[in-house]
């Protein structure tokens, strides 16, 4: 640090060199906050006038057409974007309750913190697999299990529209049920420091009131963590619908809508990016960065949506 | 609910404690504690930090079985039933004897909602709106949030937050009040108000009070129960009672030394 005068300990003054080191410091914090922006910023205008070609050729209209057809140089994401949505709101549908579950149960003291610490940690390891493994686990293990049981429900259930496609074993079910495993980790940890963080005196106060421990956890401890918690489902949504390898693997990779069924096999943005860019010239360049635009999109609208319903019900608990 | 807590005999005594010690492990906290605290009164405890006083004080609700090494051997009766017997939920304890904490602690909810936690939780089928307005008027905090209570419970003063604390407690009309400390984080007008409060409140209710402030005891307490503490060979505190008797004998002529000592500022 900058040089004082010892002579006595009262005389102690700031030096000009201690002085710039500290406007310095603001001045090289801020520039790595306002980089950050700029890099995002140039990224979407990137993209953007990349796309520019295919949003001027195909408009909105690429938003509800399902074709995707090199040879006739005609583009739609439709296919993409549901594939992107459905997949998504499988995985939520199935790691939101359990992912809660599991952060409520690791958050109170029903084991012992030597017990508790070592399994806290093994489901950070989760989020570690590279997504690529999950992939390969996906077409190796998964979806011969899965598959019986889609035929399964098909047999039974095949009235039913999601259900009224047999599978042929990848599809958007399996792409849906990897991608839970992927982002419970995220909704678990996430979670519970939201639920390790409600102050002890709420909890204190509901017990001092009489409530057991069934209503201490869902009308006080909960709420409490209500945005931290919809911030870490928010967070694994991003994360659903722009992974892309594990979900490639196990798709199936179809270019049109084949069924409303989930059994049927799919597409995702993602997917499509990562299948086609290597090959892809000119309009379908074009094209696959528009597609890209939308995802960036339908994160940005999740993330927007996030952050309202987080301030609405903060207010209201 | 009709277990052994709701057909105790109603006694003038609300607590008695008989040959008490609280452990935490093996740990002694607190040793020998025998008092009577009766109903309709303010029972003090003061006493240097670290006497057990609190400790004593969340034995009254069972409070302190949140915590797992906590363990108890003699005897606590409400009214005549064993506090601690087999059959006794804590649960239902809690819900006869309310609470009020040293950090005001409301909610994250209206201060409607706030009041109503309680009596929800009961079953209150009544008229809750009247029951919200007659709670925060006994703790002296209608006139102040009449107009907004639908307003966050956590946007409100220090003061007013612990007020609104006593009137959460109050809301389901519990047997005895134990308040830990509940003017500790608040300013001198605030505190005035609340020890003007448990006058009004001690009609209707018993209150149990642990402060560090003696001119609270004295101004406040029917009766002052001094806890004191000693330390083994190896350094753990054990607290205990040192003496306890109506509050103007405390002040004016305790029987011990040490008493008098602890209440004209010569330690602790």
């Amino acid at each position: 640090m900058a040089s004082t005068d010892r002579s006595s300990p009262m005389s102690w003054q700031r030096t000009g060199l201690s002085r710039s080191i500290d406007q310095g410091f603001v001045w090289l914090t801020g520039a790595f906050a306002i980089g950050v922006g700029v890099v995002l910023l140039a990224i979407a205008l990137r993209v953007g006038s990349d796309a520019m070609p295919a949003i001027q050729k195909f408009g909105l209209g690429f938003l509800v057409t399902s074709r995707w057809s090199v040879n006739d140089e005609v583009f739609g994401a439709l296919t993409q974007i549901y594939g992107t949505i459905v997949t998504s709101l499988i995985a939520l549908l199935i790691a939101v309750p359990i992912g809660i579950g599991v952060a409520l149960f690791l958050s109170e003291d029903y084991l012992p913190p030597r017990i508790q610490q070592p399994i806290v940690f093994l489901i950070e390891l989760l989020a570690a697999i590279p997504s690529v493994v999950y992939g390969l686990w996906g077409i190796f293990v998964l979806i011969p299990i899965l598959r019986p049981i889609g035929i399964w429900l098909n047999a039974n259930f095949g009235w039913f529209p999601p259900f009224s496609v047999a599978p042929a074993g990848p599809g958007i079910y399996a792409a849906g049920i990897i991608l839970s495993i992927m982002i419970l980790p995220i909704i678990a940890a996430i979670s519970r420091d939201a639920l390790v963080a409600v102050p002890s005196e709420l909890r204190q106060a509901a017990y001092g009131l009489g409530a057991t421990r069934w209503e201490t956890i869902f009308q006080v401890i909960l709420p409490a963590a209500f945005s931290g918690i919809v911030g870490g489902i928010m967070l694994a949504l991003g994360r659903a619908m722009g992974e892309t390898m594990a979900v490639t693997m196990v798709i199936g990779n179809t270019d049109t809508i084949r069924s409303a069924s989930i059994l049927s096999q799919g597409s995702t943005v993602a997917s499509l990016l990562a299948n086609q860019f290597a090959e892809a010239s000119g309009l379908q360049v074009a094209s696959l960065m528009y597609a890209a635009l939308i995802l960036f999109g339908l994160t940005l609208v999740v993330n927007v949506l996030a952050e309202l319903i987080v301030r609405r019900f903060s207010l209201k608990l | 609910m009709t277990s052994n807590l709701q057909s105790a005999r109603k006694t003038e005594t609300i607590f008695r404690t008989e040959n008490l010690n609280i452990y935490y492990g093996s740990f002694l906290a607190v040793r020998d504690v025998s008092i009577e605290i009766p109903k309709n009164q303010i029972t003090a405890f003061i006493g240097p930090s670290g006497c057990g006083k609190s400790t004593v004080l969340r034995c009254f609700n069972r409070l302190n079985d949140l915590i797992k090494s906590f363990h108890i051997d003699g005897k606590i009766f409400y009214h005549s039933a064993d506090l601690y017997a087999e059959d006794i939920d804590p649960v239902e304890v809690r819900r006869q004897i309310g609470m009020v904490f040293q950090k005001p602690n409301p909610f994250p909810k209206t201060i409607y909602d706030n009041i109503a936690f309680g009596p929800r939780l009961l079953g209150f089928k009544g008229d809750m709106d009247e029951l919200v307005e007659r709670s925060l008027k006994q703790a002296a905090l209608w006139d102040d949030v009449k107009d907004k209570l639908k307003a966050l419970g956590t946007d409100l003063s220090g003061g007013q937050q612990q007020r609104l604390c006593i009137a959460r407690a109050v809301a389901v009309q519990p047997d005895v009040i134990l308040m830990d400390e509940p003017c500790s984080a608040l300013d001198p007008i605030s505190t005035l108000k609340v020890e003007d409060l448990l006058q009004e409140l001690k009609e209707n209710y018993t209150i149990v009070i642990v402060t560090h402030n003696m001119q609270q005891a004295s101004r406040s307490a029917d009766r002052t129960a001094f806890f004191n503490v000693v330390a083994n060979e190896k350094g753990q505190r054990t607290g205990y009672i040192e003496e306890y008797d109506r509050t103007e004998v405390i002040f004016q002529a305790p029987t011990k030394k040490t008493t008098q000592d602890y209440v004209s500022g010569r330690f602790g």
